[in-house]
């Protein structure tokens, strides 16, 4: 996007205009043991989170499902950043990145958002955050392996 | 990132077509709605979300402001000179109302919060009373969910059934499939006149002929009719009309439920209250006449009056001059936005009013609202509250441009230029 439009270039950014047109681990992996639906009932956005728990620890984890490229994007980046990590190490994040979109940021060393950070734009479009989130809260519920369905209202 | 020209936007105050074929002085109109002197984003407003609400002249908000100033007091039972004021105003009000959709007395005007609580009110009035086990209420596949969520608990509440009439894939109601739906268990027909979603306009005299013909009677959901053409509900010979004030640009708060007085004299009371009262004792409670009995306790004051107000302002300009002006920029927009590689227009029926509903490939109609949003130019993005509609189609929610009296050609350029900005930004 042209200058002038900085916001708009922030929210928008080339690594999230990439994963939401490629999702990676957009699948639904034979082997998951636990998954969860998410809904945004405003926009009509669906998301199925799939992990495959090995003890505590996330071993495997895909998502499907359709919405905006907000939503596709952090849905695929946060399959990236959770592979092999644990259900606490998982929560911690999803702290962090709420804040993040929300504008609450924790100090920077402290973080371990890594790529996540790119979401940091979401911040100065408050209607987007339920996009931005909608994958995370999905995928809490896919942690505590809850049947119904979450939704951002 | 890539690197998009950006859309080159007119200032629509400034635009080339002040007057319009229909003969409206536009640079006039706009300057009776201080709101459309805003910026967003550091860019003209250009506000294509009238479907939800529109937005107000200076006479509604200074009928507001003129009210409480110089008038308030309640209604119907001071001897004093401001209630005198009020009451006054407030039944002038009414009149309006009455003139604008020509009814045939005020009485038959019940003021009530929006076309939502119109709806309800005769779904637990008229609809308790004649709405038995097995029997069946009648809507149509484009009804917003304000049209739908009521009868669906009139239905549950008594074992009752509710029908859909379908539609076609231009969104046209099923005129053959709808004849065939009334039956000797239909108690009631609901439909909208023009979808919120689609901009369908429903050929109601035809729809209710049908329903006549098998005496049963027809609520009207009128919210996205009245702010674009004349409605004359004589002429429809409609049973129940139901509008919101604020999408016919007045104030939020305030609507109106017209209906035949014989049928509104033969139904019990909604709410209980003040106002609608004859005479309480402990015994027994005799209630007022019409409109009154409908309006308990104190009501939207200077909601009513301010929306006396808007219609008056519509009236002045012309129905029928609104209703060409937004015809032309309907088909205007529908050719400029349909010609625009990867568009799908949803809704594509012969009679259209106010609303353009469309997909983009590619592009989320939510990230398109928020790119057009950078530009100032809100539109409307999801489903619109009408998930079955969306259903329909296979979609879960478009981008919707809707239209008012205060729009313009020059703003339609802007939405395509927009429009083909973020196809370029997901390209």
């Amino acid at each position: 996007m042209s200058t002038g439009n900085g916001e708009l270039s922030d929210l928008y950014q080339e690594v999230i205009l990439e994963h939401s047109k490629a999702p990676r681990n957009f699948r639904k992996p034979a082997e998951a043991n636990q998954h969860a639906e998410g809904y945004n009932p405003l926009c009509g956005d669906r998301c199925t989170v799939y992990i495959n728990m090995d003890g505590d620890a996330i071993r495997d984890i895909a998502f499907q499902g359709s919405g905006c490229a907000i939503s596709r994007a952090s849905a695929s980046m946060m399959t990236q950043i959770l592979k092999g990590k644990t259900k606490a190490e998982a929560a911690k994040l999803f702290e962090e990145f709420h804040g993040l979109v929300t504008g609450k940021e924790a100090p920077p060393e402290t973080q371990d958002l890594g790529k996540l950070k790119v979401f940091s734009g979401v911040s100065k479009f408050p209607a987007r955050v339920k996009c931005a989130t909608l994958a995370w809260h999905t995928l809490q519920s896919a942690l505590e392996n809850k049947d119904t369905p979450v939704s951002t209202e | 990132m890539t690197t998009i020209a950006q859309p080159v936007l007119h200032d629509p105050r400034l635009g080339a077509s002040r007057k319009s074929t229909s003969g409206l002085d536009l640079v006039k109109i706009r300057a009776d709605f201080p709101i459309l002197a805003e910026r967003i984003n550091g860019k003209p407003l250009i506000y294509l979300d009238n479907g939800a609400t529109s937005q107000k002249p200076q006479v509604v908000l200074d009928a507001i402001a003129n009210y409480y100033t110089h008038m308030n007091a309640n209604i119907h039972r001071g001897v004093h000179a401001l209630s005198v004021r009020a009451t006054e105003a407030h039944d002038a009000a009414r009149q309006t109302v009455r003139k604008f959709l020509n009814a045939a007395d005020t009485r038959e005007i019940i003021f009530v919060r929006g076309a939502t609580e119109a709806i309800n009110l005769v779904a637990q009035t008229y609809g308790r009373v004649h709405v038995g086990a097995g029997d069946e209420v009648l809507i149509t596949a484009m009804e917003h969910h304000s049209n739908i969520v009521p009868w669906q608990i009139l239905c549950e509440e008594k074992g009752a059934h509710l029908k859909v009439a379908p539609i076609n894939d231009r969104g046209e109601l099923m005129l053959d499939e709808f004849a065939r739906l009334v039956g000797s268990r239909t108690k009631i027909v609901a439909v909208t006149h023009v979808s919120n979603a689609l901009g369908t306009v429903v050929p109601l005299r035809q729809v209710i002929d049908i329903a006549h013909r098998g005496d049963v009677p027809v609520l009207v959901d009128g919210a996205q009719a009245v702010p674009h053409f004349a409605v004359d509900v004589q002429a429809l010979d409609c049973d129940f009309y139901a509008f919101s004030g604020h999408k016919v640009y007045g104030p939020t708060g305030i609507g109106v439920l017209y209906g035949k007085r014989a049928l509104l004299n033969a139904m019990p009371p909604y709410q209980g209250g003040g106002d609608m009262i004859s005479s309480v004792t402990f015994a027994k409670t005799t209630y007022n006449d019409l409109p009154f009995k409908f309006e308990a306790g104190t009501p939207d004051i200077a909601g009513a009056i301010a929306l006396g107000a808007a219609l008056n302002y519509i009236t002045n300009l012309g129905m029928d001059k609104i209703a060409a002006h937004e015809s032309e920029l309907l088909a205007y927009a529908t050719e400029a936005v349909g010609a625009i590689p990867g568009i799908r227009l949803i809704g594509t029926a012969f009679d259209r009013a106010g609303v353009l509903s469309f997909v983009l490939d590619h592009v989320h109609p939510h990230d398109l609202g928020t790119i057009l949003d950078r530009e100032g130019i809100a539109i409307r993005t999801g489903h619109h509250c009408a998930q079955p509609v969306m259903e329909r189609f296979g979609i879960a929610g478009t981008a919707r441009a809707s239209f008012a009296v205060y729009n313009t050609k020059e703003e339609v350029d802007a939405l395509v230029a927009g429009i083909r900005a973020a196809r370029e930004v997901f390209a």
